[in-house]
């Protein structure tokens, strides 16, 4: 009984230390807390998807009462913005090549005749693919539009697809975005946090002194992870509160079920940064090997783009990826709701990479003697 | 004579500058190995092209006009169907993550379609938008595609006139993401040398106290300043060769630009990135702080706010103004219109000159942090 008590004791008076290393700096306070928030409110503005100004410019050789009204629908929408109004096809492409228009909508001079004797018109559009998510997107509008139109004229088809979205019923990305912040922003500087707080003692040569106390290893290991975890889940409370209040995205799931995953997701992030720290000699070297680890996990976890759209080889690879599944769970609790049933596989690789991490680093510790 | 002794002195720190960084071997690691590392996982693993997307189908009638109507969809080669007995087991599909998209073919469908007005039902998981909009447009062009035959078989269509769409994509003919992603590569490496290697540079000497015997040398702030960049330089101009390389024969995207200008301004956005290393580096004085300033203020909105994958359209004003204060946004336009659209000379000249000033206020100010005071 006194020993689970000593042991307890010395793990919280190193956890202790390893808190006041961390925050006993206001400077490097900040620089803890601060990033979550700025950048979750930047890239909450900035990373989306969501075609809100695509500036058009028209080419209307017809002259008639269609294509005025197809413009007219075009602007109604409030996002396509009429900048130029051309009159030859030289003019064409100058407008794009500057990228001063999106896209350019010509309307061929028999088009209002051609309409009017019954027939198909063709009308034509030009888009910039310079981003072509930017222009399927615009391409996607302008087709609803005139389809709504032929609607109205009377042109009805046998057989129509009638959509519904669930979870995301307006197809906004920030939707599908900000939950995967949660995970992939307070991962960045968890990571960093846990490779150095090994590398930074053995480069003052404190690491060995720690060594030579009676502190076991599993103490020690404890006493690195559990602060980075917790800094980790508070960078996470930080961007989750943003997404509720400030850009007030609806939460269907359990907060429980999402700081569980987090939790699990954080410890395995922090057991691969320990063993970074661990491997480390020099802070410089941590944080280089961070850096090389960083972006394979940023780019194969979903994050941008989806994993189903990777050639099979790289979506294995992604099973090592904590992120991945961090970033999985954290949206479809956020967002779909989901149970613990429906995410439950999520956590097994999840738990996989810190029972092989954690033991590891551990093990380093005293068997890394630079 | 003072001349070619600033010269000798630059030429020895710019050889210590280098033994240095050949030194370390984990510089060589995140100098040439990341890059081409990133190459590969840009190249491959990221894409906005969705080819493989899964649809629970539910039949609640079975005749030839909804097998008809089906058929159109399974066939896609984008779409793969999954069957299924009720809407119960295709929406837990979906909860469990192993559909994108419910297929639904309602118990009157033949009726309705008799009477020109037959409807199928498309439930999408609306989580990732991107795909559930190309899912949308796939069932859409095969819906299309159905009644096309149906016309070909003599049942009209449409019943009446109407707008055609005949649409054009420039620049990225093939509407494939890789054109747009691997330009925006080559950004994203030369920012990564500046943030992750000369960002260390000035703040590991001030730790290690070694910046203060420099100060006792001859060596002036500026050529400490370029002997610094020199070695990294050399390095950044590898990587820019090995994504041209691979953005050329591995992806096949086209490089409608000249040459020599994309080589120029890379060049030109590899100062400036190696550059802002050093300022944050010599401003933090510390390879913590500066480690994470490199990666919170040069990488990641490189990422995020430059116009890589998300557009600047889009955002809102505010956040173009920051977007704009970046030199990686500058950069990347360019870099895009070089590759995919060609020689742009207005845009040619404005990025480069933007980058140019970038460049002296950024080595100037590495100067700065380096002046020679003890504090």
């Amino acid at each position: 009984m006194h020993a689970v008590a000593l042991y307890i004791a010395q793990t919280l008076a190193l956890i202790r230390k390893e808190l006041l290393a961390l925050l006993k700096d206001p400077s490097s306070r900040a620089l803890l807390f601060a990033p979550a928030l700025i950048q979750s409110l930047l890239f909450g503005y900035g990373a989306t998807y969501d075609l809100t100004h695509a500036p058009y410019a028209v080419l209307d050789l017809s002259r008639g009462e269609t294509s005025r009204e197809i413009l007219a629908r075009l602007d109604g929408t409030g996002v396509f913005k009429r900048v130029a109004t051309l009159g030859s096809t030289s003019q064409i492409a100058a407008q794009i090549d500057s990228g001063d228009a999106l896209l350019v909508v010509v309307f061929p001079p028999d088009f209002e005749s051609r309409l009017a004797g019954g027939s198909q018109a063709p009308m034509q559009v030009i888009l910039d693919g310079r981003n072509s998510a930017t222009a399927g997107a615009a391409s996607a509008q302008v087709a609803a539009i005139v389809a709504a139109y032929n609607q109205s004229l009377g042109t009805t088809s046998p057989l129509t697809i009638v959509r519904r979205a669930w979870f995301n019923p307006n197809y906004e990305s920030r939707w599908n975005l900000m939950p995967a912040m949660i995970a992939s922003l307070s991962m960045l500087q968890t990571l960093m946090i846990a490779a150095l707080s090994v590398a930074r003692e053995r480069e003052q040569g404190t690491f060995d002194q720690l060594l030579v106390t009676p502190l076991r290893p599993s103490q020690i290991l404890i006493g690195k992870a559990l602060p980075a975890i917790l800094i980790g889940l508070l960078q996470s409370t930080i961007i989750f509160l943003i997404i509720l209040f400030w850009f007030g995205i609806p939460m269907s799931g359990s907060v429980w079920l999402l700081y569980l995953g987090l939790l699990t997701f954080t410890t395995a992030s922090v057991g691969i940064g320990l063993s970074i720290s661990a491997v480390s000699l020099t802070m410089q070297q941590a944080m280089l090997y961070t850096f090389m680890l960083i972006m394979p996990l940023m780019l194969l976890s979903g994050l941008l783009t989806p994993v189903r759209n990777m050639p099979w080889v790289l979506q294995i690879a992604t099973y090592a990826n904590p992120l991945r599944f961090g970033i999985d769970t954290a949206r479809r609790v956020y967002l779909e709701g989901a149970t613990f049933g429906d995410v439950a596989p999520n956590f097994i690789p999840l738990l996989a990479v810190g029972a092989v991490t954690l033991p590891l680093a551990a093990w380093l510790f005293r068997h890394r003697l630079g | 004579m003072s001349r070619s002794a600033a010269a000798s002195r630059l030429t020895a720190l710019a050889r210590k500058e280098t033994r240095q960084m050949l030194r370390d071997r984990s510089n060589l690691i995140v100098g040439i190995l990341l890059p081409v590392v990133m190459i590969l996982l840009f190249g491959y693993g990221l894409s906005f092209d969705v080819t493989d997307a899964r649809v629970a189908v539910v039949m609640e009638e079975s005749s030839a006009a909804s097998v008809n109507a089906v058929a159109g969809l399974i066939g896609s080669e984008y779409l793969t169907p999954i069957w299924t007995h009720s809407m119960v087991d295709a929406e837990a599909l979906i909860r469990s993550g192993a559909a994108d998209a419910i297929l639904r073919v309602p118990a009157d469908f033949t009726r309705n379609v008799v009477s020109g007005a037959g409807e199928l039902q498309l439930i999408l998981n609306g989580v990732d938008s991107n795909t559930a909009q190309a899912i949308e447009g796939y069932a859409n062009s095969a819906v299309m595609t159905a009644l096309a035959h149906r016309a070909d078989q003599g049942i009209p269509a449409t019943s009446a006139a109407g707008i055609e769409i005949v649409q054009r994509l420039w620049f990225n003919e093939a509407n494939d993401s890789t054109w747009f992603l691997v330009p925006g590569l080559i950004v994203l490496v030369m920012t990564l040398i500046g943030a992750f290697l000369t960002s260390l540079l000035i703040a590991r000497e001030w730790e290690r106290g070694t910046l203060e015997s420099l100060f006792v040398t001859p060596a002036r702030p500026m050529e400490m300043v370029l002997a610094k960049l020199a070695p990294y330089l050399v390095v950044g101009a590898i990587d820019l060769g090995l994504c041209l390389l691979a953005a050329r024969f591995l992806f096949d995207v086209p490089m409608r630009g000249s040459f020599w200008i994309i080589t120029v301004s890379s060049m030109l956005y590899l100062l400036v990135s190696l550059a802002l290393g050093l300022v944050i580096s010599g401003v933090t004085r510390n390879q913590f702080a500066a480690s994470q300033m490199a990666l919170l203020a040069s990488f990641m909105p490189a990422m995020m706010l430059s116009g890589f994958v998300f557009d600047l359209r889009n955002v809102p004003v505010a956040i173009q103004v920051v977007s704009r204060v970046l030199p990686a946004t500058h950069f990347m336009g360019l870099i895009k219109t070089l590759f995919m659209a060609g020689d742009y000379w207005p845009q040619i000249l404005r990025a480069n000159a933007a980058l140019a000033i970038y460049a002296a206020i950024l080595i100037l100010l590495a100067r700065r942090t380096l002046a020679k005071r003890l504090d």
